[in-house]
């Protein structure tokens, strides 16, 4: 490893930081996805040292420096570790909607007596599961990466930035840039629901591309117009119902439509 | 200038002599939207038969030929600690563009000034349009085309041929020797005085038929006048800051250039893309400095871009009414109602 250490860049030496990988609430379909791209994996892998990835690795260790951090918090012994890998990383990267947002797990919030819903789900078996929380909700976070799941693309381009000491920049405007660079015809004509002029774009489009309305999973841009886009969604003769369980899906836009939460029984 | 006629079934041979040896693109149809309406699209085209010479407007404008969404301006190779760049304007070979309507030929004509005919050309630009072979074609306005307006209804240069359906026949005005020289392989004839009268009178019924205006009288003055004005922000409530009408503009050419290394550290490279104004980012600076948070400023310096600041520098507006931007704007924000409101009168009062 020390050989690696000493690689460079145009001359400067690469930063290779220790990291690890944890997962809390959630399908760990954001680590699947960073073992997914065969084809760049091993320059990824020589970018960094992978001391913690239970996906992928059995050693363990407790010494890293950035700690990748997926799934949403619902239990105390979660809470628990969750402080203590915030005690031990430098940087904390939430990674994905569940980690980011709460993710789909926190539809179950909507519920008003979460006690029958457990009961419904779990009958008498004791399950230890409280509301759902984002991981910013319960220690502080460095770095966000969204999506449900993550682009692959964006954390090799995070990991290389920190690698070789560029800074991170992500996004402010909406998925229809991307779209509209793709060509896409807008799926409104098609009459087609999509959360893509308020969601926070870096997808490439994925979901729009693939002619399915985007449900939000990146979260919203910046300086998102909310209340423009349900107004339109309303007048493209959409339900309240169905805008809601769009924006309520990946908890992304929750912060912004407060007043709504708890209306299911 | 030189004018022809020739018979309909002509127009196939044609473009069968242009494609034989030519990347030919033109308007298509790519779908059909929720009401059974096609909607159109510029492709590379092998089949005359796949051309839709009646089409409407195309969703996105021809643009994307000569300003790509996303252009490599440079790529590097990186060797130990050394490095080599190497500059392609990406251009393959000469494309010829069968279709183009009068608006659309306008939007190059106006991009010309600014990407070619300026003090610093820009070369990516250049090296595709050096390369083009433009066929215009007539059309029929559609209720939100404004281009009577601005100017842009009829085209006087920036094409090769232009092609007017006489009813029975094509009516050709031939501007290149290039053009003049294809049109040999077809059987043209020297129109005649009926085919003037003809022409004319097509000319005058297509006039007839545009319904979307703009007062662009002291349209530049104004808008200096009303730089305050409660209008802007009316609007910037409406707008969803998508990028969407700078994406399908014929003539929205701003852009941002990211670097990127790639993931083995063996390249880089420079890409350009083009953006929008109306967009969070764009006018976000190195240390994060934003000098138009809000959307009602952003879509402000917009319509100052088309409709003040190129007017002032090139005596024209940067806007060729094509209605691109109003028809996909999910916000329903069209030139011809801000213009008016700015003016005084309009629906936001």
């Amino acid at each position: 490893m020390a050989e690696s250490r000493t690689r460079t860049y145009l001359g400067v030496p690469l930063y290779r930081p220790r990291v690890a990988f944890f997962e809390f609430s959630s399908c760990e379909g954001c680590q699947l996805q960073i073992l997914n791209n065969e084809s760049t994996l091993l320059d990824f892998l020589s970018l960094v040292e992978v001391v913690n990835f239970r996906e992928a690795m059995t050693e363990r260790s407790e010494d890293y420096e950035i700690a990748f951090v997926e799934g949403s918090i619902t239990t105390e012994e979660e809470i628990k570790r969750l402080k203590k890998i915030r005690k031990n990383a430098k940087t904390l990267a939430a990674m994905g909607s569940c980690a980011c947002f709460g993710g789909v797990n926190q539809l179950k919030n909507r519920f008003r007596n979460p006690a029958s819903a457990k009961r419904e789900v779990y009958g008498s078996h004791p399950v230890d599961s409280g509301p759902v929380r984002a991981v910013e909700d319960v220690v502080g976070v460095d770095l966000r990466i969204y999506g449900c799941p993550i682009s692959k693309d964006e954390v090799e381009k995070i990991v290389l930035h920190i690698a070789i000491g560029k800074s991170i920049v992500v996004p402010k405007y909406p998925v229809c840039m991307e779209c509209k660079r793709n060509e896409n015809i807008c799926l409104f004509e098609f009459g087609e629901p999509c959360l893509g002029p308020v969601t926070r774009a870096g997808c490439d489009s994925w979901c729009p591309s693939n002619r399915a309305g985007c449900w939000g999973c990146r979260g919203p841009a910046e300086d998102v117009n909310l209340r423009q886009m349900r107004k339109i969604m309303e007048e493209n003769g959409f339900s309240e119902e169905t805008i809601i369980d769009r924006l309520e899906c990946f908890g992304g836009f929750l912060s912004l439509m407060k007043p709504e939460r708890g209306r299911h029984g | 200038m030189i004018f022809r006629v020739f018979e309909k079934e002509e127009l196939k041979q044609l473009f069968d002599i242009l494609s034989d040896h030519n990347r030919v693109v033109a308007p298509v149809e790519a779908g059909r939207d929720g009401s059974g309406r096609p909607v159109y699209a510029f492709s590379d085209v092998r089949e005359f038969n796949d051309i839709r010479l009646n089409h409407t407007v195309t969703k996105l404008p021809a643009k994307r030929y000569f300003l790509p969404f996303k252009e490599d301006l440079a790529t590097f190779t990186i060797e130990n600690d050394n490095w080599h760049k190497s500059i392609a304007y990406n251009i393959e070979q000469p494309f010829i563009l069968f279709g183009l309507h009068p608006c659309d030929i306008n939007a190059l004509n106006k991009l010309d000034k600014v990407l070619l005919h300026s003090v610093y050309p820009m070369p990516y630009y250049a090296a595709k349009r050096k390369n083009m072979f433009i066929i215009g074609f007539d059309c029929i306005p559609q209720p939100y085309c404004f281009c009577r307006s601005m100017g842009a209804d009829t085209a006087l240069h920036g094409f090769d041929m232009f092609i007017t359906d006489l009813g029975a026949r094509y009516f050709v005005e031939i501007l290149t020797d290039t053009a003049y020289n294809f049109l040999r392989h077809i059987r043209t004839e020297e129109p005649g005085e009926d085919d003037h009268i003809l022409y004319m009178k097509v000319v005058a019924e297509r006039n007839e038929k545009f319904t979307a205006h703009v007062d662009t009288t002291d349209l530049a003055k104004i808008l200096d006048m009303e730089f305050q004005s409660d209008v802007w922000k009316y609007w910037g409530d409406r707008c969803l800051a998508c990028g969407t009408c700078a994406n399908v503009c014929p003539t929205c050419y701003c852009y941002g250039v990211e670097e990127t290394v790639d993931i083995d550290l063996k390249g880089a490279r420079k890409t350009k893309m083009l953006y929008s104004c109306n967009v969070m980012d764009f006018a976000e600076v190195a240390g994060g400095h934003n000098f138009r948070p809000e959307r009602h400023t952003r879509l402000k310096y917009r319509y100052y871009h088309k409709h003040r600041g190129f007017v002032e520098a090139f005596e024209e507006s940067l806007c060729v009414g094509c209605g691109r931007c109003g028809e996909s704007c999910l916000a329903d924000i069209t030139v011809p109602e801000v213009i008016a409101s700015v003016r005084g009168s309009g629906r936001n009062e």
